[in-house]
């Protein structure tokens, strides 16, 4: 069923149960995904999945919402009624209407679309990339955790007051966690995902090669003694602390009381005026992006963090409505809409003169602990108070030599963390889930075997 | 009993698709497969929110979908669909052989038709009509967040349903031929408290398995007062201070560690893997001899509980470990293919699109013999945890658990409340330290993410001492 039919097909079973305002928001996708387990093919995955999510607005104007997987007439009539049903509990204290924007123009990525490879290939590509990492050093005995997986789908917008909105788009991703393993010493284990818009994309070899000098390095592992410890925090491990603390800036989150930030924020100094943070889901290196949120509204970039100050919040229809302001892009769709950041973009600003230049991680001499990855975030992290304690893995680096760190936590507050910053390196990286230069935090709590 | 209008060409819950599975199924296994499965599921869910005094979330979800999984020697493939017509089945079948390569058509027959249906779901047909209705659910939640109301510290308050109702058709060459009837519902309370800079959060969560009429029962004013005296005690708590110190755990939530630390690594698909210290350790010496550790999916209304798993197996008690010695491996269909474990009713999944994997149901460390005072009493300085909350286990088996509750322990007697509090081991070393058992067993429910999804669990322990283990802290 193409994304007209389906909406002429909703405005139809609508029009028949006297519902007259209306959106709803679709997702269909085909995905393959292969594992090998030294050399045989472990898991070989196909699914084609259909999904809708239908809002309909009653006589009281209030919403209510249902979700199925049933696109015949009688599946969408189903649906239709239990949200109207569901539309007599609708929130009373908070109005949710279409997007202001859901009719203006959205800016799709010109991106090539993939073909699908097919299982087969993808298959032989995994073997050879297992085959290879394991090759790499004799430590390493397995790739426990391994995929290679492509997907292909297309989303739509269409509401009863005529917007209507699609994309269609590829994505391919590669993960290889190998575990290596030396006398009498514990296990060890580090990894490397890579993304791309189709498996041809991704650059599979640097796949490899990061998760074997990953895993290598941290085989000469020693504890680390629990105290305070100079913190340099790389890309990766600064996108993962934002993310998890950004509530900071979600209107939501401020509304339901769960951040640490309030109405009256912006404009705030939360962190040394040498940081800027955007969310900039359109960004040319984002391969999940998307070009319209789960209200149709359009996706842009938005600065969140300008010289340390709260700029931005990022809204829904529903929150921008009570912020006086308009959405922004960040928007789920439901009854009670979720908001969420798209992809964080992180650097320096202009006001950087009380910097620690000095604090380069491949040069620095001095004793610091370097985070190169953080784990357990869903259980380490206190959004709404503001506190985390987290396992990492890192290294101790005294005098320029550096040791992995056996096993440990780092805890602190973010925003302690954020005021203390002491250093933003000149160069950004590429991550995932965002754009980071490695960060340098004054002092941080480290807790270690001994 | 809501049932999807389905097309005469489409599978229908009930005894008259026999013959369309069986049609389904020598397909593939003509094309040469060694064994066919066919999982097909309709589901209609509701969740509910009720956050300060209003119902802000009501959210029905229904859904339908056919998961196929066809083996050939070890290897498997597995497709999902939400087509459920005969030729869709069809369609993921020969899919399902193209990706595992099979070319050679078999002229040996290997499936003798399916077997006489095992009908789990004749007396739970009236389930869905019989669980409380949004309006129900609505004003029940309401009084729970109007209960947690109880000092203007207070700033946050939700209570939150979610209802899962499942109705599945399990079919497969070698004759298995069964349908059930799964409806889970879940109650959870969260609360902030705020005075000037000090924050704290409390949260419960409740569940069960089957009866319909639980959530209409539930203690509404009891959790409420729980999670209200947790949240305000460790309002103004300072921070732990970090280092290795004696534990005690307590009972119910407290079982998330072993669940997460232990049981995860006694799935065959961790020896799969590689990825588990205990697989050459079978009637070997694992834990303290105070530790006797169990898996089931038969205890009376408890979240992990299952009439069938979703390989249509009955689940069996599997005791895992006995008195420190390891006497099992939780085990699936492949599991057992794949590392000669016998399969224990443990293949589970969270629905449709994923394929079947070992997990846990009903994991918990059964009592000893001491009480919760004697345990405490037993240790001069150290923590106890009396809420956990969640964690995570890595490749390698260290675990990080964080602490929602703790009071330092100091000689033999609670004192002040900490928070921040982070668990921090591997499951090989803290094991052995579990050096004492109360005699205070009890359960809570929970929800456990792994390789075949989301999966409803029950974890569980008395309270247990752990002679010593690394406490993050600041």
């Amino acid at each position: 069923m193409n994304p007209t039919e389906i909406t002429s097909q909703i405005s139809t079973a609508a029009n028949m149960l006297n519902i007259d305002k209306w959106d709803y928001g679709a997702s269909f996708s085909n995905d393959y995904s292969v594992q090998v387990d030294r050399g045989a093919a472990k898991q070989l995955k196909a699914s084609q999945k259909q999904v809708i999510t239908l809002r309909v607005w009653n006589k009281d104007n209030l919403v209510g919402i249902t979700t199925t997987s049933d696109l015949s007439e009688t599946g969408i009539k189903k649906a239709l009624k239990q949200a109207n049903i569901a539309s007599e509990f609708g929130n009373k204290n908070e109005f949710t209407d279409f997007s202001p924007l859901a009719k203006d123009p959205i800016q799709v990525k010109e991106v090539d679309k993939k073909n699908p490879l097919g299982i087969k290939k993808l298959l032989k590509i995994l073997r050879e990339a297992e085959s290879k990492l394991i090759d790499s050093h004799e430590a390493i005995k397995s790739i426990p955790y391994n995929g290679l997986s492509e997907s292909f789908y297309e989303r739509i917008y269409a509401n009863s007051d005529g917007a209507f909105r699609n994309y269609s788009k590829s994505q391919a991703a590669i993960y290889l966690y190998a575990r290596a393993e030396e006398k009498d010493k514990k296990p060890r284990s580090s990894g490397s995902v890579k993304l791309g818009y189709g498996v041809e994309d991704i650059d599979i070899e640097s796949c490899i090669k990061e998760a074997a000098k990953k895993t290598i390095a941290h085989l000469d592992y020693s504890s680390i003694k629990t105290d305070k410890y100079l913190i340099c925090l790389s890309p990766e491990a600064f996108l993962t602390m934002m993310n998890a603390f950004s509530s900071i800036f979600n209107a939501r989150s401020i509304i339901d009381g769960v951040s640490l930030s309030n109405k009256n924020s912006i404009g705030e100094l939360i962190s040394i005026p040498a940081l800027n943070i955007y969310d900039d889901g359109l960004n040319d290196k984002n391969i999940s992006s998307a070009p319209f949120d789960g209200e149709g509204t359009p996706t842009k970039k938005l600065s969140l963090i300008n010289k340390g100050k709260l700029e931005n919040f990022i809204h829904s229809e529903s929150t921008a409505k009570i912020f006086n302001t308009i959405p922004t892009g960040h928007a789920g769709l439901g009854s009670k809409v979720s908001v969420s950041p798209d992809w964080l973009v992180i650097e320096k600003s202009n006001e950087c003169s009380n910097l620690n230049t000095s604090l380069v991680h491949t040069n620095y001499q001095g004793e610091f602990v370097y985070i190169e990855e953080l784990n357990a975030i869903h259980a380490g992290v206190r959004a709404s108070q503001g506190s985390f304690s987290l396992p990492f893995e890192g290294w101790l680096y005294r005098n320029g030599e550096k040791r992995s760190i056996e096993s440990a936590t780092v805890a602190g507050d973010i925003k302690y963390l954020l005021k203390n910053i002491i250093n933003i390196e000149n160069e950004k990286e590429l991550t995932t889930s965002g754009i980071s230069p490695h960060v340098w935090i004054n002092e941080l709590s480290i807790t270690g075997d001994e | 009993m809501v049932s999807a209008s389905i097309k005469s060409s489409e599978i229908r819950f009930g005894e008259c698709n026999k013959k369309l599975l069986e049609e389904v199924i020598f397909y593939g296994i003509s094309l040469g497969a060694d064994f066919v499965e066919l999982f097909i599921e309709n589901s209609d869910n509701s969740n509910v929110l009720a956050e300060e005094d209003f119902i802000t979330n009501v959210s029905p979800s229904f859904s339908k979908g056919a998961g196929i999984r066809i083996f050939k020697d070890k290897r498997d493939g597995f497709v999902s669909t939400n087509d459920l017509s005969k030729h869709g089945l069809m369609r993921s079948i020969s899919q399902a052989i193209e990706m595992l390569n099979i070319s050679k058509k078999t002229d040996i027959l290997i499936f003798n038709g399916l077997k006489k249906l095992k009908d789990y779901s004749k007396s739970k047909i009236d389930w869905l009509n019989e669980v409380p209705t949004i309006n129900e659910v609505s004003e029940k939640l309401l009084l729970s967040t109007k209960s947690l109301k109880k000092d203007k510290k207070v700033v946050v308050r939700k209570g939150s349903y979610a209802r899962n109702w499942q109705e599945v058709i399990i079919a497969s060459s070698d004759g298995t031929y069964a349908t059930d009837i799964r409806l889970h519902q879940t109650v959870g309370l969260n609360i902030i408290a705020n005075d000037a800079q000090y924050r704290s959060n409390g949260s419960r969560r409740f569940g069960s398995h089957g009866f319909p009429n639980e959530f209409r029962l539930w203690d509404h004013e009891k959790a409420s007062n729980e999670v209200y005296e947790s949240s305000m005690n460790m309002l103004y708590a300072d921070y732990v201070q970090a280092g290795q110190m004696p534990v005690v755990l307590a009972n119910k939530f407290g079982g998330v560690i072993f669940h997460e630390a232990c049981g995860h690594l006694l799935e065959t698909t961790q020896i799969e893997r590689g990825t588990t210290p205990f697989s050459d350790k079978l009637n070997k010496k694992i834990a303290h001899e105070s530790v006797t550790a169990i898996d089931e999916g038969l205890s009376e209304g408890s979240f992990g509980s299952l009439s069938i798993d979703d390989e249509g197996m009955e689940p069996e008690k599997s005791i895992l470990i006995k008195d420190g010695i390891l006497k099992k491996f939780l085990s699936d269909r492949a599991g057992e293919l794949r590392t000669g474990h016998k399969r224990t009713g443990s293949g589970r999944r969270q629905n449709y699109s994923f394929a079947a994997a070992s997990r846990m149901r009903n994991t918990y460390i059964a009592k000893g013999e001491f009480t919760k005072e004697e345990l405490i009493n037993s240790i001069s300085d150290g923590l106890y945890c009396k809420s956990m909350g969640g964690g995570s286990v890595g490749a390698t088996g260290q675990f990080n658990f964080a602490v929602e509750e703790g009071y330092l322990i100091k000689n033999g007697k609670l004192t002040k409340p900490v928070k921040g509090a982070t668990l921090i081991g591997d499951a090989k070393e803290v094991m052995p330290k579990i050096s004492m058992c109360g005699n205070d067993l009890e359960l809570a429910p929970g929800f456990c993410g792994s390789v075949s999804g989301s999966v409803n669990v029950t974890v569980g322990q008395p309270h247990i001492k752990v002679d010593t283990i690394t406490v993050g802290g600041r």
